[in-house]
């Protein structure tokens, strides 16, 4: 069988109903989420909790995030590791988001350790990519991405650490427009 | 900016669409690509993460007819959506996850943002997921949407569609569309449809199939979609290639 090239799918908004399909919560019918906003694996039990913000400076109630990331050991395919979860922001009262992970460790080379984002939300007609590198990782100045972007820029990038007692944290917001607005992607070839 | 994402996509800002005033990027996006290929220490994450075959949806969940039942049918149109998940070079994408939601026949979604004055239907969930075949094959069974009004502008109706993502192999392929019906009278009218550029809006409209069609059960739509292939792979659209 050959096969014809074929022309690409547009891409359309999420619009503001994707929690039923895409992050449900209920599950009296069975038809529960297949996709969490946790990953288990090896690494630090790291939490990733921020806000989006439209180029109003108004936290987004209705965006779904989405992290592909490594292992604490720089591994992809780990197995029983998936490497991706996916979150809402109008579940908190506050329209934050919140992952549950462990902090990646680096792929390899000059790279520093980095968790993949896509961000997705009613009114964008087609998805976002970022990356989340850690604020306390000395390897950032030489990974070969962040060290390439305007510096004025590169801090949309990082995540700030807050420990507590019991907990690691991270604090992550997306800025959609403006000023600090994140540093998104286009991945090569692909969009 | 790349020539495709210029002839698929939409833009990330559209006017008449106005809630993408406020949320789309406003700077152009940093080529990734470009910045890897100066570089010597391997791709990233985002062309070297694999994610097909990961996810594995319950027995019912491709079945929206079936899997909110609470003892009785959902009413509405009976229709089987079915088709392939293909990358650019026509190969199929194996094991991608489908998820996809809609509104139920009287246009109305199980969402509590939704405040349509439409009948909810206590048998219809509206949600469904499945993962493609050995082909790139996968297959619903649901009910034909109705349309619904939104905001935007007066007298705004969404054409009936139904809301699918796709995650398959890899990240560059990732997708979030919708699918529409042939002969809607409201696509001319929208403005998420119509931010599309105009030669490929065309790939948003499924195709009614009688070879899909169940004689005395279900209408059949045949709808495929095409996503970018691993980055990972060079390609070069100018070749030949060995098909
Ligand atoms: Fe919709």
């Amino acid at each position: 069988m050959s096969n014809e090239p074929c022309l690409l799918t547009p891409s359309q908004t999420v619009g503001p109903y994707f929690t039923l399909g895409l992050t449900p919560t209920r599950d009296e019918t069975g038809f529960g989420p297949l996709i969490t906003n946790e990953i288990r694996g090896d690494g630090e039990p790291i939490t990733i909790r921020g806000k989006v913000f439209d180029g109003a400076g108004v936290p987004v109630n209705d965006a779904m995030l989405e992290i592909v990331q490594a292992d604490g050991n720089g591994r992809l395919d780990a197995p029983e590791f998936p490497g991706f979860a996916r979150a809402g922001t109008g579940e908190a009262a506050d329209n934050s988001y919140t992952f549950k992970t462990v902090k990646p460790g680096p792929l390899g080379g000059d790279q520093a350790p980095y968790i993949c984002m896509i961000v997705f939300m009613r009114g964008m007609l087609l998805h976002a990519c970022t990356r989340i590198y850690f604020a306390d990782e000395s390897a950032n100045p030489n990974d070969p991405v962040f060290s390439r972007l305007p510096a004025d820029r590169r801090e949309t990038l990082l995540a700030r650490r807050v420990e507590t007692a019991d907990a690691v944290s991270y604090e992550f917001d997306i800025h959609m427009q403006g000023e600090r607005e994140t540093v998104f992607f286009s991945l090569a070839d692909a969009i | 900016m790349s020539g495709k994402r210029q002839s698929a996509h939409p833009p990330y800002t559209y006017r008449d669409y106005k809630s993408s005033i406020l949320r789309g990027p406003a700077r152009d996006p940093v080529d990734l690509g470009e910045l890897e290929a100066k570089q010597s220490s391997g791709a990233g994450v985002e062309s070297r993460a694999s994610l097909a075959g990961r996810f594995r949806p319950g027995e019912l969940d491709h079945d929206l007819t079936r899997n909110a039942r609470r003892g009785g049918e959902p009413l509405g149109e009976r229709i089987v959506v079915s088709g392939r998940v293909l990358d650019e070079s026509g190969s199929p994408i194996p094991d991608a996850l489908i998820e996809i939601w809609q509104a139920n026949a009287g246009g109305r979604y199980l969402h509590k943002a939704d405040d349509h004055d439409a009948p909810i239907d206590p048998n219809f969930l509206g949600a469904g997921r499945n993962v493609t075949d050995r082909e790139g094959r996968y297959r619903f069974l649901t009910i034909q949407p109705g349309a619904y009004p939104w905001k935007n502008h007066h007298n705004a109706w969404r054409p009936r569609h139904i809301h699918f993502s796709v995650i398959g192999e890899s990240l560059a392929g990732r997708l979030v569309t919708q699918m529409y019906f042939p002969g809607d009278p409201l696509l001319d009218l929208d403005p998420i449809f119509h931010a599309v550029p105009a030669a490929a809006r065309g790939r948003l409209i499924a195709h009614f199939d009688l070879g899909l069609t169940q004689p005395e059960f279900a209408l059949g739509y045949h709808f495929d979609i095409v996503v970018a292939g691993s980055g990972a792979t060079p390609r070069d659209d100018h070749g030949s290639g060995a098909g």
